[in-house]
């Protein structure tokens, strides 16, 4: 223990944390499990000392002092291993005798989270619990005029399309002259976005990839998943369910090698190609897979030496303007697959929006735009970037897509909004609630890891470690040790529970609204909001 | 809900035929408003087949101006049926000045044009007409078409109906589309009425149209002047219909496959799937989701019913070579036609298409199953 004599400007009190460990001695066994569990080594097992005064009655004996020691825990107070909440110790207690308690004032950490000149860098949200997709109401109720269906019994169709769609003259004039029909792929309005191999596990992409596998096969629900920019497993590759898989090609181009000469072996067309040019999370900045995680398996597939930090760069450097990054890009990669596969660019939401999506409409191979919130979550980024870079995704995702009925071409480049979906908990309301803005689909990652391998990650930034590779459930970490507390059985399983209640709770929105045939998407009719400002400004009814 | 009588026959017919027909099922609509469209034609305007006629209500400033407005444009009156009622209004029903049928004849200059151009030039002076009479409410516009007449109203049809005499003997057609109530779920407007006219076809619809908002958004991003109007969420039924003949260049065959599309797990199964599958990729914007039943008539006065792919509004179609009629309920078609044989009615399901041609001898029914008749 340091002497009291040496406070240094960083030395903190467990007062000045977020979160202070609370331990119960008498409950305790002194097992150890929550030290051995802590992601951070945030407690150290601790030898106390503990004086008693010994009065005795009486005069005839003289009061003294009894020194004596017990055993315990010690919550260590420097910036690098302070306690990020995860409560893993709790989990792990046999007597439930500790747990962390998120402190009620404003932390003195975050003054200290930059020591030798390196400012905080961490995985995870926003830590930003507000979020205009809560607020908005569906209240278009099918109410004696037309009989609201019934979502359990009526039959559905909420499929999507994610491909560039021919206006109705055109497709008739190519069918007629056997032209090229751009490819359009069928699949369900809920994707899950691109989180790549390296920042999630091994484990945690094998539950992910059954998981899709056994929606698709079994049940018949068209679900896609995206790789991010990690690359794939050649397994994966040259197997029949990669065109369940839309591959991602970011600034790094990590993994793209073993895609390449895959491409001869490959069974299937993948899903789709998604151009990576930004990430709602850190916007203008590149993805990040920090040293930690580079463990030999990731760097074969990335094609890297081990135990480097891999800061893929803001932008393609070979192309230095959006006529050279988009369409020559996404001509390159659909030329690749002989023009089978849709190419499309997912971008960070951002004023400049309408010019990338304008560009798009006069790009005949572009298949789609992803758009990004600033509630999109990483496994890595700066924490100033997250907190203040980027651009909410509702009022970009309705401004593309009114662009897009101004020019016509609603139906032709479908929009798929992600960023904060379902970030409290309410994927289905807000999924829907962006389609009936005009998002064709929606991509979501950060619930998916909550949902399907209880990530820990709160919007009161809990955790977010994501970065360092020690992440406590093994979702994003590189180490087996931690990587085997995930089994990959049950992590498909809750993909699959999550999507099937998901589909059930979008039908509960739909089927009152009289919707079961298509998927509403630009059915703005529908919504409104409590907040005059958002409603004219997305262009929806204001209710009180 | 709405309450929908359509008739086509031989020989021609009083509206007051149709109307009665309404009548019979007014326990089913609650009087809100009325509307006619009359093709094929007989009476007066037999005599005036090809000459635009223009229907609509005017005050007394709006004929001036409707006659300053059309004699610029060079377009000479040939013969006018007007209806200056002098009766005390029914309840609900607005005074209004002037009731007019008017027959033009074309000007000289268009002489020469092209079909087409001069269809598009008959839409083009409807819409103006309209625009005018919205700044001033003088005018009101229905329709501006060879061989097309149309009334519209405010007030219980057949209340309307004496009020303004549609039983005089001028007034009379072998194709009727009548409607018996307005749009109540939004304010009331007469614009809102059906049936619905664009360039010589017209539907009428029974139903909330739950899809209305990306089907309009579609519609009036195409760039065709007429797509404009949307008083009524049923009015974009009458403009796909267009979309679907005037600028895709297909048959009615296509319609339902247009805005209630196979499911994609049928489309494997259809003869033509691929192509109806690029089809419904394309129109995504115009599926509708019901509930709604839809009764219409081409150009050619083919008359049509189809259903929401729900099936969820009824409609039935009946009658005998030389008649028939398409009606909401059952009992408009009893008291229309009474003398037919009830076995040979039908009442179109989720995928099927009626339609009675213009020769009027039998029921013709297709079904999205069928092979296309013809692909492109």
């Amino acid at each position: 223990m340091e002497s009291m004599g040496r406070i240094t400007p960083s030395a903190l009190s467990t007062k000045d944390l977020p979160w202070q460990i609370l331990w119960n001695k008498e409950k305790c066994t002194l097992c150890g499990g929550c030290t051995a569990v802590c992601p951070v080594r945030a407690i150290d097992l601790g030898v106390h000392r503990k004086r008693s005064l010994q009065v005795p009655v009486g005069l005839e004996t003289k009061p003294g002092n009894l020194f004596a020691i017990y055993h315990g825990i010690d919550q260590r107070t420097d910036p690098a291993h302070a306690c990020v909440g995860c409560g893993m110790c709790t989990m792990v207690c046999p007597n439930g005798a500790i747990a962390p308690l998120h402190s009620e004032g404003i932390d003195k950490l975050r003054f200290h989270v930059n020591q030798g000149g390196e400012p905080r860098r961490r995985g995870g949200r926003r830590n930003n619990p507000d979020s205009v997709l809560d607020k908005i109401k569906f209240i278009r109720i099918s109410m004696l005029t037309d009989p609201a269906l019934d979502a359990g019994r009526h039959e559905f169709e909420l499929r999507t399309l994610l491909g560039r769609v021919l206006p109705p003259e055109e497709m008739l004039k190519v069918s007629r002259e056997n032209g090229w029909m751009p490819p359009v792929r069928e699949i369900y309005p809920l994707v899950i976005g691109s989180m790549s191999f390296g920042a999630l596990s091994p484990n945690m992409w094998e539950g992910l990839q059954m998981g899709v596998a056994y929606l698709n096969e079994e049940l018949g629900m068209p679900v896609r998943v995206c790789t991010g920019e990690g690359g794939c497993p050649p397994r994966l590759l040259k197997s029949r369910f990669l065109k369940y898989v839309i591959l991602q090609i970011a600034s790094g181009y990590f993994g793209w090698d073993e895609i390449i000469h895959s491409l001869p072996q490959m069974k299937e067309d993948p899903c789709a190609i998604e151009i990576k040019y930004g990430q709602g999370a850190k916007p203008g900045d590149g993805g990040l897979l920090m040293w930690y995680k580079v463990n030999k398996l990731i760097a074969a597939i990335r094609g890297v030496p081990q135990g480097i930090s891999l800061p893929s760069p803001p932008t393609h450097q070979t192309k230095y303007s959006i006529e050279e990054a988009v369409a020559k890009m996404i001509q390159s990669m659909s030329m690749a697959w002989g023009f089978r596969v849709p190419v499309y660019p997912k971008i960070s939401a951002t004023s400049t929006a309408m010019a990338v999506l304008n560009n798009l409409t006069r790009n005949p191979y572009a298949a789609g735009l992803a758009i990004d919130g600033e509630d999109g979550g990483t496994g890595a980024a700066y924490n100033v970037s997250m907190d203040h870079m980027g651009h909410p995704i509702a009022s970009n995702l309705r401004d593309a897509y009114l662009t897009l009925v101004k020019l016509g071409k609603q139906n032709e480049i479908p929009l798929f909004a992600g960023g904060g979906i379902g970030k409290n908990g309410n994927l289905a309301a807000n999924a829907a609630a962006l389609i009936m803005l005009g998002a064709s689909g929606v991509q979501t990652g950060k619930y998916i890891m909550q949902a399907a391998a209880g990530c820990l990650g709160s919007e009161g930034d809990r955790c977010n470690v994501c970065n360092i590779g020690v992440c406590p459930k093994g979702i994003t970490s590189q180490d087996p040790r931690l990587d085997r507390r995930l089994d990959p059985e049950q992590v498909a399983q809750r993909v699959v529970d999550l999507y099937l209640s998901f589909d059930t709770e979008l039908k509960k929105i739909v089927a009152p609204l009289g919707r079961s045939t298509s998927l509403p998407i630009g059915m703005s009719d529908a919504l409104g909001i409590n907040d005059a400002d958002a409603a004219e400004r997305l262009n929806i009814k204001y209710v009180l | 809900m709405c309450r929908l009588f359509a008739v086509t026959s031989n020989d021609p017919l009083s509206p007051m035929m149709a109307l009665n027909a309404l009548n019979v099922m007014k326990e089913g609509h609650d009087g809100s408003g009325v509307g006619l469209f009359l093709t094929d034609l007989g009476g007066e305007f037999e005599k005036f087949k090809n000459e635009p006629i223009l229907s609509g209500i005017f005050s007394n400033d709006g004929i001036k101006a409707l006659d300053r407005f059309m004699i610029d444009l060079d377009f000479m009156v040939k013969y006018k049926l007007s209806f200056r009622p002098t009766k005390p209004t029914p309840s609900g029903t607005p005074k209004r000045d002037n009731y007019v049928i008017r027959v033009y004849e074309y000007p000289a200059e268009w002489e020469g044009l092209s079909q087409e151009e001069i269809q598009f030039r008959l839409m083009m002076v409807q819409l103006q007409l309209r625009e005018m009479g919205e700044k001033d409410k003088s005018m009101l516009i229905f329709s501006f078409w060879p061989d097309v007449i149309m009334i519209k109203e405010v007030g219980d049809p057949l209340t309307v109906a004496e009020y303004l005499r549609l039983d005089r003997k001028e007034l009379s057609a072998r194709t009727i589309l009548s409607q018996g109530r307005q749009n109540t779920n939004y304010s009331i407007d007469i614009y809102a009425c059906h049936p619905f006219f664009i360039q010589g076809m017209s539907t009428m619809t029974n139903g909330e149209n739950t899809a209305f908002v990306p089907i309009r958004e579609f519609l009036m991003s195409r760039n065709f002047p007429g797509y404009a109007g949307y008083q009524s969420d049923s009015e974009v039924f009458t403009h796909i219909l267009h979309y679907m003949q005037n600028k895709l260049g297909m048959g009615m065959e296509m319609y339902k496959h247009i805005i209630t599309p196979l499911k994609d797990d049928e489309l494997v199964r259809h003869p033509d799937g691929k192509m109806l599958r690029n089809l419904k990729q394309s129109c995504r914007p115009l599926i509708i989701d019901g509930p709604n039943c839809v009764i219409g008539c081409l150009p050619d006065k083919t008359m049509f019913m189809v259903q929401d792919s729900k099936k969820l509004r009824p409609g039935v179609v009946g009658g005998r070579p030389g008649i028939f009629a398409f009606s909401s309920e059952m009992c408009g078609l009893d008291a229309a036609i009474p003398e037919r044989d009830i076995n040979l009615d039908d009442q179109p399901m989720r995928y099927e298409t009626v339609i009675i041609r213009r020769a009027r001898q039998e029921i013709e029914k297709w079904n999205q199953w069928d092979a296309l008749p013809h692909l492109h």
